[in-house]
């Protein structure tokens, strides 16, 4: 990492990557008497791929509910484009331009892997019900802008052949593309990954880590991920956050987490020979 | 002219999103469609209209109303009853107080005035899920029951209790009270089921309704990607709550021309119309009207049958009537549970690639 001030930073390979978009601020999660995250602190920057890592119970499940509004935290400040975000429903974060997927997918099994996606459209939809009802003017008109920018994504992730499928009779690796599609169909200005590549063969690994660098890539979507693949995590990400037992114990550019010592001892261990 | 897509290409977003996207579909609409404006009315008397045609065309409107609910949005209700009572007593108390104002106004301001009470009673689906909100509904079901008979303001303090639709005309033409000529009852609850299957239609397939299905099939999720679960289950009971009172209403003013609230209104008819949506098919308008044909049309041919063709008593033929519904809706649901939809959508899959299914 170079250069690291205010405005941003060079990465290895030369990306240049922005301010701060979100920032967390001595995060504390309690559930009853267990602490699900202790005083963590983290900022994530325009245009990076951040990964946070750790064990299983380590809280980063929580961690990015936290940050998708799905839990308020008991102590600590959520800052998002430079404003201290007030405790928010899950839907209202999501309008300010946080998407995510889930671990076990969360798709609607009964409706289109199209309908999926175009759900996903529901930022920039907000015609009537009476006009929807009677789908002409503002509605028919949303109905075939948003279809269009959908079928880009559909285009992007190489899903096009199963457009009309309905979700439910799609395969694993399928349903986690969707759900991408679905995610990035909102624009988002931070995108959420938990565990993306879960489950998931070496094959559908390699296609979906291709997807996330496009992503980043080409629509320059901020993006926070979770994954157990340290391959992965260290390949695709700029910046690593470490957590274990709710605590953070590393946060740097993959190399600096990989020869830290706490990181070692609680989750990468050693080879041993 | 077979059902298929082959050389039926679409080159605008707005083709590929229309209702019926293949063209013999398309086609089969339309002739339907002037079959039942322009064949029909020159053909009925008055035994198809009254046992056939308008108790169809009405509890069809109902089987879409709840189907947005229960189907679409998966929020189980009981009080379709009790809501269908409200459009009537609605359209009633508008018929009386307003004589002066058109009765196609009346109904529709009943079907609104049906929307903002079934919000009300809709509250509880915020908190409660599943069972435990078709209890709540049934709460509805009763309370309004029990409302009508017992509020005297609501059938004008007649004597008898009863609630009499006057005579009302569109066009010249009497549509309610004594005076109704079949075609004329017939064609104005035409006009408002194709008026509300098409808005249904047009709400189902567009951001409402998946809003709606989002909620159904997974709440939590739904509510991550922005859907606001208040207002898309509000919605989806206030736009049931719609077509079930303009249901309520027409079966009130046009096809009974007289009702008592429990006899016409009880849990009996939640029942009916909840088990057209089943046998119909959950989230699908077709399945609604399927499942109101299948309910309506069925007593109607086994009654044919068993009485006029093989000449069994009335009574008699009366039992076995329930004994056979009964046991073919059982049938039914054990062979194809998702309702008469699915087996319509099976046979058009496979009609699409007959004769070479290979």
């Amino acid at each position: 990492m170079k250069d690291m001030d205010a405005d941003g930073y060079t990465t290895a390979d030369g990306r240049r990557i922005g301010s701060v978009v979100m920032e967390m601020k001595n995060i504390t999660l309690r559930f009853g008497g267990v602490v699900a995250i202790k005083d963590i602190s983290f900022d994530i920057r325009e245009g990076e791929i951040r990964a946070i890592i750790g064990p299983n119970g380590a809280g980063k499940s929580s961690m990015l509910n936290v940050i998708s509004g799905f839990y308020n935290p008991q102590e600590g400040e959520v800052w998002y484009k430079g404003q201290k975000r007030p405790p928010m429903k899950p839907y209202q974060v999501a309008r300010q331009g946080i998407a995510r997927t889930f671990q076990n997918i969360a798709l609607f099994d009964g409706m289109s892997v199209l309908d999926n996606i175009m759900t996903g459209r529901i930022r920039q939809m907000n015609a009537g019900l009476l006009a929807q009802a009677i789908w002409k003017g503002k509605a028919e008109a949303e109905e075939t802008e948003n279809r269009e920018a959908v079928e880009k994504i559909i285009d992007f992730l190489e899903i096009q052949h199963i457009r009309k499928t309905p979700v439910g009779r799609l395969p694993y690796g399928l349903k986690k593309r969707v759900e991408l599609a679905r995610a990035l169909a909102a624009e988002p200005s931070i995108l959420l990954l938990d565990e993306p590549m879960a489950g998931m063969n070496v094959e559908e690994k390699e296609d979906m880590s291709r997807f996330i660098l496009d992503v980043n890539d080409e629509f320059g979507t901020t993006i926070a991920l979770i994954e157990h693949d340290m391959g992965v995590v260290m390949d695709l990400s700029d910046r690593v956050v470490v957590m274990d037992y709710g605590k953070k114990i590393g946060d740097g550019t993959p190399d600096e987490v990989r020869s830290n010592q706490a990181v070692i001892d609680a989750y990468l261990g050693v080879a041993h020979d | 002219m077979f059902y298929r897509e082959a050389g039926d290409f679409k080159t605008s977003y707005q083709e590929d999103s229309q209702t019926f996207p293949i063209k013999f579909d398309r086609y089969r609409y339309y002739a339907v469609l002037i079959a039942a404006f322009a064949v029909v009315p020159f053909l009925i008397n008055d035994y198809w209209v009254n046992a056939v045609f308008l108790p169809f065309l009405i509890y069809s409107i109902a089987a879409i109303g709840l189907n947005i609910l229960v189907g679409y949005c998966g929020q189980v209700s009981l009080g379709t009853g009790g809501f269908m009572a409200v459009g009537a007593y609605a359209c009633y108390k508008l018929m009386t107080g307003f004589p002066e104002v058109s009765i196609l106004i009346h109904v529709i301001l009943a079907g609104g005035i049906t929307a903002a009470v079934c919000v009300l009673f809709g509250l509880p689906s915020l908190r409660i899920k599943g069972f435990y909100l078709a209890v709540a509904t049934l709460a509805a079901q009763f309370f309004l029951v029990w409302l009508f008979n017992r509020v005297s303001w609501f059938y004008n303090y007649s004597a008898s209790g009863q609630i009499t639709a006057p005579e009302t005309q569109v066009l010249g033409h009497a549509v309610t009270g004594p005076e109704t000529a079949p075609w004329a009852a017939y064609l104005f609850c035409l006009v408002f089921t194709v008026a509300c299957a098409l808005l249904a239609r047009n709400l189902t397939r567009g951001m409402a309704g998946r809003k709606w299905m989002a909620i159904r099939d997974m709440d939590i999720a739904a509510e991550i990607i922005g859907v606001n679960p208040l207002k898309a289950k509000l919605s989806a009971f206030a736009i049931s709550g719609f077509f079930v009172g303009i249901s309520g209403a027409l079966f009130f003013a046009v096809y009974l021309g007289a009702v008592e609230v429990g006899e016409a209104f009880g849990i009996n008819k939640s029942f009916l119309v909840l088990f057209m949506v089943i046998i119909g098919g959950l989230g699908s308008i077709f399945g609604s009207f399927a499942g109101a044909a299948f309910l309506v049309l069925l007593p109607v041919l086994l009654k044919n049958v068993l009485v006029g063709g093989l000449g069994w008593p009335t009574d008699l033929a009366a039992h076995l009537e329930f004994i056979i519904v009964g046991g073919l809706i059982i049938v039914f649901l054990i062979a194809e549970p998702h309702g008469l939809a699915q087996l319509w959508r099976v046979a058009k899959e496979k009609l699409r690639l007959w004769p070479f299914p290979h």
